[in-house]
């Protein structure tokens, strides 16, 4: 190999394959011979040592809508070429090129089993729907940084290509994958975990082992008029089931989110609930599960007259060590719900 | 799940003990509780007085669900 270039294949998407704009969004795959747009670019990054054989193009529309078949076509256009490495990209900031970028490469990387990067902005939806299995290399919103972008992408797959050991995102340039990797220290975490601290407190830099997940915001919901009129609803995460958790939610990583009748309740009790929570100690809340989810003290709220009524079902899961997607779905689903209920507000208790 | 659940439009506040962990998932009304196992309760004092404590945080957290606010706000 050593005299002969690498074959590369470049996924571009209809404006840049130079078909058209949206109003050819609508195409199906199809090849080029070479490099075409952003390619020719790409073809000076890798100077002599690859050459872009082909040019798969496709509709941005025809791919986001028809994914699966979108990618099946591509990756037999690109089978065809025979290519060493796979390019797709740059998208940029556009959200369907992103998500055609990503499906080709995840293509390319597990059925044709071929090295390949991407590279967009990193909050293009592809980021979130690819970065764990392919390499996306991180760019500017808009197709300015198009020149740096193309070198980066080049320099990648040419290391990509050459076998040598990919190393951490911050090291090679990719964006986070989100995989944590054993390695060998010269200290202890303790020691390390102290150094960190002391950095922290003289204001110097340093660098954590374990970059906490970053949680998207969501407006306030306006604020509810007239309490004495309202519906609400009471949420925990606390994991207080009726007795002998009669579904069986886990105690860590729960993989449900129930709800149960208290229309006719008036009080948790020890007797008839308890805490499946995993993590806290739960004596607490088995002797009075009213020390977690407030239901006795509410009712007379209600009795009184100060809020309107309280929602026939309570919703629980456990918090123990349930991914953030998780929640984020069991969240959905109850707000879903009690959307439809004509729920006005809800109190979640956490432990 | 608080942040889940007010996407939909309905305002929840949040009845917890750890502030920062709320504040970092996004919850929009919070209101501080007692403890990580009895968030709200107290097994030390007399469950009259206990009850006393529950009504008294209930009434916060309605406080929080009647005012209107356009950030992260602690009660």
């Amino acid at each position: 190999m050593a005299d002969q270039k690498l074959r590369v294949v470049h996924y571009i998407n209809q404006f840049f394959g130079q078909v058209g704009g949206e109003a050819e969004a609508d195409i199906k795959p199809f090849s080029r011979s070479g490099p075409v747009g952003p390619g020719l670019a790409l073809k000076a990054a890798f100077k002599d040592q690859a050459e872009i054989v082909g040019t798969v193009i496709c509709g941005d529309n025809y791919f986001a809508a028809n994914i699966k078949q979108a990618k099946l076509e591509c990756m037999d256009i690109i089978r065809e070429f025979a290519p060493d490495i796979v390019v797709a990209g740059p998208a940029f900031g556009s959200g369907r090129y992103g998500m055609a970028c990503g499906a080709v490469a995840e293509g390319v990387k597990d059925e044709l089993g071929l090295p390949v990067v991407t590279a967009m902005f990193n909050e293009n939806p592809g980021v979130e729907a690819y970065r764990k299995n392919i390499y996306i290399l991180p760019t500017t919103e808009s197709a300015i940084g198009m020149k740096d972008a193309v070198l980066r992408m080049a320099a990648f797959a040419l290391k990509l290509s050459s076998g040598l050991e990919i190393g951490f995102p911050e090291e090679e340039g990719y964006l986070v994958q989100g995989y944590r990797a054993s390695i060998v220290s010269e200290k202890t975490g303790a020691l390390r975990a102290v150094e960190m601290m002391l950095a922290k407190l003289s204001g110097k830099p340093f660098t954590t082992e374990l970059p906490l997940p970053v949680f998207d915001r969501v407006s306030p919901a306006p604020a509810v008029k007239d309490l004495k009129t309202m519906v609400l609803a009471l949420v925990t995460s606390g994991g207080i089931v009726p007795k002998g958790n009669p579904d069986h939610i886990e105690s860590h990583n729960a993989s449900k989110c129930c709800r149960y009748d208290i229309s006719h309740v008036n009080d948790f009790t020890g007797e008839d609930y308890e805490s499946v929570h995993g993590g806290y100690d739960i004596v607490y809340a088995n002797q009075d599960p009213d020390r977690v989810l407030p239901l006795d003290a509410l009712r007379e709220l209600e009795e009184e007259g100060v809020i309107g009524k309280i929602y026939n079902y309570y919703y629980v899961t456990v918090g123990n060590t349930t991914a953030v997607s998780s929640a984020v779905r069991y969240g959905d689903k109850i707000g879903k719900e009690l959307r439809e209920a004509g729920v006005d507000a809800v109190i979640l208790t956490s432990t | 799940m608080v942040k889940a659940i007010e996407k939909h439009g309905i305002p929840a506040v949040h009845l917890c003990s750890i502030i920062p962990i709320s504040q970092t998932v996004g919850a929009n009304r919070i209101v501080p509780c007692v403890a990580i196992p009895y968030p709200t309760g107290d097994p030390k004092q007399d469950l009259a007085h206990e009850k006393e404590i529950r009504r008294r945080l209930l009434v916060r957290a309605l406080k929080a669900i009647s005012m209107d606010v356009t950030e992260q706000t602690v009660f």
